[in-house]
């Protein structure tokens, strides 16, 4: 309990009929993976949306970084130091790449509202966004058009801008997404070192990162986590074998 | 390619030629012209802030304009009727003083930007369009139903207002006026894209949950950019009436925040000279044109057509190509 980072602590979101969240609990520790799966349509993206803050539950708190952030706004959140990366890519795309790390650098530093500064020589916002850069290998392309980047690039320049905020924990919307064989492989090694820096709350649909990443994964079946547990025991849990992994799961 | 700066620069010592030429060859009536252009260009230049780099549609623009226009018109004509513009709760005099009557225009019109952006910042997209238009016509309809200040037909100023050692009754010192005034607000402009303040609102217009993302309310960016932006077009109010020495609703009309619009979409939004290049090639065609058919506005919208269809970047992006990142 103390340790905790994140705790979903009884959440429920209905949709008219539509119970897309039931009575969630969830946790994120220090230091670890923490992996929710489901299948299309089990309610996923609304957990994410309960958790940034983009969407309000009907009932149920969100506990993060040791206090009750649920009434806390989307901008709230981040300012409390959640990092979301998105599914799919929420960049400025007329930005170039140092723009939008930057614009991180600068939302972490809270110092927005200054007008007559010239933002992109701050050497303070600079050195923040280009180290970020430098870990997601984005450095030799600062000067690019977002707009122009394929769509590894943009997976990784999410991840590089949730860095510059940085957050006290990670909330990833399947950074996998489109990513191939050879930058899955690489996004997943990076991720492994990065839960000692903050925990991740990962959402991903790549069961090989999943199962090799977490530390504990939690399954989501209409709006309901039907299991928590290691990978070996989500494997072996009868429950999930039945409601999504079906028979390739051995 | 051209790059933008030089094209910017061209522009500038262009608008400064003209008028000189027209001083040598003693053609007054190009120098008023070129002012009009200069001061419409202002009012634009105000507007580009909230709609070039924020994304902020606004159809209201001409509330600000007319409440700049308003501001001159009723301090002046208090001056010159020797009445003062109210007695309780405290005495306000009255003024034909240039500069008095521009920090009133902004801090009036920045006030009303704050009031309508408080509420219109709510909704986005159409509706932000409808509810700045309808606040426009708020404006028009109370400065027609106001009869203390000429209702419909508007309130003339016999003498132009003064400023600090020049004789702005002439036509190039005025003119310099508001040269130097644009020029200032083109600088103001700059700087502010390339602030903090202006990363944010230029994310926040291409990808508002990104904004919130890391940790900034769009909203507060965009009520600061309304309201610098309502600021300088008041500005450009008060100047347009002194040009004129005439005050009407019509600066109030939504077809004046229309043309504010035109003139950004000519000459490329969200580009710095953007809305300079837009003003006056409307002036020029409004008086060119003009005078050949009373139908020119019928060309107007096929120029803005073919802008639209084939420049991507209005004039200002076909002369100096895609708009370059900042440094």
């Amino acid at each position: 309990m103390i340790d905790t980072i994140l705790k979903l602590d009884g959440l429920s979101k209905s949709f008219g009929a539509v119970r897309a969240a039931k009575d969630v609990r969830l946790d994120l520790r220090p230091g670890e993976i923490h992996a929710l799966i489901g299948p299309n349509g089990a309610g996923k993206s609304t957990l994410i949306q309960l958790t940034a803050g983009g969407l309000q539950p009907d009932a149920g708190v969100v506990r993060f970084a040791g206090r009750d952030v649920t009434q806390l706004s989307m901008v709230g959140r981040a300012r409390a130091g959640l990092g979301r990366t998105f599914q799919i890519s929420a960049l400025p795309m007329e930005h170039t790449v140092l723009q939008n790390a930057v614009l991180g650098s600068l939302g972490q530093s809270g110092r927005v509202m200054r007008f007559f500064n010239s933002v992109m020589t701050d050497r303070a916002l600079k050195e923040r966004a280009m180290a970020a850069l430098e870990r997601v290998e984005l450095a030799d392309h600062a000067k690019t058009r977002t707009a122009d980047l394929s769509h590894g690039q943009r997976r990784q320049l999410e991840v590089g801008v949730a860095l510059t905020l940085e957050p006290k924990a990670f909330l990833m919307d399947e950074p996998m997404a489109g990513l191939g064989a050879e930058g899955s492989k690489r996004l997943t090694g990076f991720l492994d070192t990065l839960r000692h820096e903050a925990p991740i709350l990962l959402v991903e649909h790549d069961m090989d990162a999943v199962f090799s990443l977490a530390d504990r994964i939690s399954v989501l079946v209409y709006g309901e986590v039907i299991a928590t547990g290691t990978a070996d025991e989500i494997r072996s849990d009868p429950r999930v074998r039945e409601a999504y992994l079906g028979e390739n799961a051995a | 390619m051209i790059r933008e700066w030089q094209v910017n620069a061209a522009i500038m010592a262009l608008l400064l030629a003209v008028p000189l030429w027209a001083l040598v060859a003693d053609e007054p009536f190009t120098i008023t012209l070129t002012t009009r252009a200069v001061i419409l260009a202002l009012a634009a230049v105000g507007l580009n802030i909230a709609l070039g780099l924020g994304g902020l549609v606004s159809l209201g623009h001409a509330a600000f304009f007319g409440i700049g226009g308003y501001a001159m018109g009723i301090l002046a004509h208090h001056a010159q009727t020797y009445t003062p513009v109210m007695e309780w709760p405290f005495l306000i005099e009255g003024t034909k003083s240039m500069p008095l009557i521009w920090v009133t225009a902004i801090v009036t019109s920045a006030l009303a930007a704050l009031l309508i952006g408080l509420l219109s910042l709510r909704t986005t997209g159409v509706y932000f369009i409808m509810i700045t238009l309808a606040f426009g016509q708020m404006f028009f309809y109370f400065a027609i139903s106001w009869p203390a200040y000429g209702g419909e037909d508007g309130l003339s100023i016999y003498l132009r207002n003064d400023f600090p050692r020049l004789n702005t009754l002439r036509p190039m010192p005025f003119f310099v006026i508001c040269y130097v005034i644009l020029a200032l607000a083109l600088l103001v402009s700059w700087r502010i894209a390339k602030s903090s303040f202006g990363l944010a609102l230029a994310a926040a217009r291409q990808n508002e949950v990104r904004v919130r993302t890391v940790g900034i309310d769009p909203y507060r960016l965009r009520l600061f950019a309304f309201v610098i932006s309502g600021a300088i077009t008041g500005l450009a109010g008060a100047l347009f009436a002194d040009l004129n020495r005439f005050v009407s609703p019509t600066m109030f009309s939504w077809q004046m925040s229309g043309e504010f619009i035109v003139f950004i979409i000519l000459g490329g939004v969200g580009r710095l000279f953007g809305p300079v290049v837009g003003a006056c090639l409307f002036v020029i065609l409004e008086h060119w044109l003009g005078g050949v058919s009373d139908y020119w506005l019928i060309f107007l919208g096929a120029i803005l057509l073919l802008v639209v269809l084939f420049a991507r970047g209005g004039l200002i992006g076909g002369l100096a190509g895609r708009e370059v990142a900042h440094d």
